[in-house]
């Protein structure tokens, strides 16, 4: 058989390139292998981490900006327009990582007008959302099509929250397929700083509030996956080690927050079938300069990010 | 020559055959192992791989007390039994699916906030065929939409 060249050239390059593609999108996991050895988080989240070393492949979920807002609002918070940003500073972000946290603020934002009822601003949100959805490149995160369904359904909550949902699964599965996953962490840490800064604002304004002070003594354990997730782009990216830098000086505040637990124990209902997961948690009560200095580096952090 | 565009061939055609099952895999996790989490509202979280036989991955979460969630793993039909366990951070088991015939959901509350692990593995086969079962593997959370204030244990 003769061979042409030109064809022998074209199969070269066409191989070369699905391997280069195939390549950086398997970078993902390579990266969060590497990640294992190098979190540094709180006693317990080290235990985790050496644990993971064992593991093929390793997948952090963080928590949504939906579930923050629902665990805000169970612990009795009020609904309080002033602590979200505004929508009107959307066309001021330029930048990925400006837009990205920003967008993530704005996620948050919106889970939390939701929740409340507030129908006018979850759409005022869900635009503001889409408009640097669109400006990062995430295609159809925020389709046209689910801006009519949330308003033609817009005075039905659990639709309402079916439909955010779609657009964080949307959002997140298109920058983790087009391997850009360092801008689905920054968009995590957006969202998670702004639910941490609603919860802190809320709670420094309310008498009796342990409910939520509880949960956000909670969040230090996503802080930790948070910090182990962003380490693993800190070298490589300016724009994610600044952003690692900031999570680091709220874990030192984190640190002084005492809190053991006990071993769990699964105690399955015969009836319902649902197991409760049973453990006692010993928290020493929080002492209100650390309280008071973690409410202000979560302020300074966040006002940084929307200004 | 004639080897060199074989071989070429036949990468090329591995790797976009590759490209292919992650698109499908995207769609595997919202049309199929979504419904699964039903009642439960999804987080919103995509996490979804393309393993096979013998293939483990580790999935790290927060859980919050008074929270009731749903851990839903689906692997697509060409796949062996999945296996999951839900350990916790001294890799305890606190649930072993294999247990219940391989129940694609576990439904649980947290009596206190807890980071857990979930370890998935892909079963082998003794069948001996060159062909190794090759296929999604969607795991999803969602938890209850309840708004009330939280239960006291």
């Amino acid at each position: 058989m003769k061979i042409n060249f030109k064809v022998l050239t074209v199969v070269a390059s066409i191989t070369m390139a699905t391997f280069l593609f195939s390549c950086s999108s398997d970078k993902k996991d390579d990266g969060n292998k590497g990640a294992n050895n190098e979190i540094d988080t709180t006693e317990q989240n080290d235990d985790l981490m050496n644990s993971m070393n064992q593991a093929k492949q390793v997948f952090y979920s963080l928590p949504s900006p939906i579930e923050t807002a629902m665990l805000i609002k169970r612990a009795g918070a009020k609904y309080d327009e002033s602590l979200l940003n505004p929508t009107t500073n959307a066309p001021n972000y330029m930048g990925n990582k400006s837009m990205a946290l920003n967008l993530g603020i704005y996620s948050a934002d919106l889970s939390f007008a939701s929740l409340f009822d507030q129908t006018q601003t979850s759409i005022k949100y869900m635009s503001a959302s889409k408009t640097l959805a669109d400006n990062i490149g995430i295609l159809n995160a925020i389709s046209p099509e689910i801006m009519e369904r949330l308003e033609s359904n817009i005075n039905q909550k659990d639709s309402i929250i079916d439909i955010i949902s779609e657009t964080f699964m949307n959002s997140n599965s298109f920058l983790k397929e087009n391997d850009r996953a360092e801008i689905a962490a920054m968009i995590l840490v957006g969202g998670w700083i702004e639910g941490l800064y609603i919860a802190t604002q809320i709670a420094k304004m309310t008498d009796s509030a342990e409910e939520l002070i509880d949960r956000i003594i909670d969040q230090r354990l996503s802080l930790g996956t948070l910090i182990g997730l962003l380490e693993q782009y800190s070298e490589d990216s300016k724009d994610i080690a600044s952003v690692y830098e900031e999570l680091l000086k709220l874990k030192e505040i984190f640190d002084k927050i005492e809190v053991t637990t006990s071993k769990i124990e699964p105690v399955t209902d015969p009836v319902t079938k649902v197991t409760t997961l049973k453990a006692t948690e010993e928290k020493a009560p929080l002492d209100p300069v650390v309280f008071k200095a973690l409410c202000k580096t979560v302020a300074d952090y966040r006002n940084g990010i929307v200004k | 020559m004639k080897r060199i565009i074989f071989i070429a061939l036949f990468l090329s055609l591995m790797t976009i055959s590759s490209i292919s099952i992650n698109a499908q895999c995207k769609n595997f996790a919202r049309k199929i192992c979504m419904l699964e989490l039903v009642p439960y509202v999804h987080d919103g979280m995509y996490n979804a791989a393309v393993l096979q036989e013998g293939d483990a991955v580790e999935l790290f979460k927060t859980f919050y007390s008074g929270q009731e969630y749903r851990i839903a793993i689906c692997g697509a039909d060409e796949l062996p039994k999945v296996q999951f366990q839900v350990l916790d951070k001294d890799r305890n088991v606190l649930y072993d699916n294999k247990n219940n015939d391989y129940a694609r959901v576990w439904d649980f509350s947290m009596q206190s906030s807890q980071q857990l692990v979930i370890s998935i593995q892909v079963q082998t086969t003794d069948d001996l065929s060159d062909n190794i079962p090759t296929g999604c593997v969607a795991f999803l959370i969602g938890f209850m939409n309840k708004e009330d204030s939280f239960d006291q244990f």
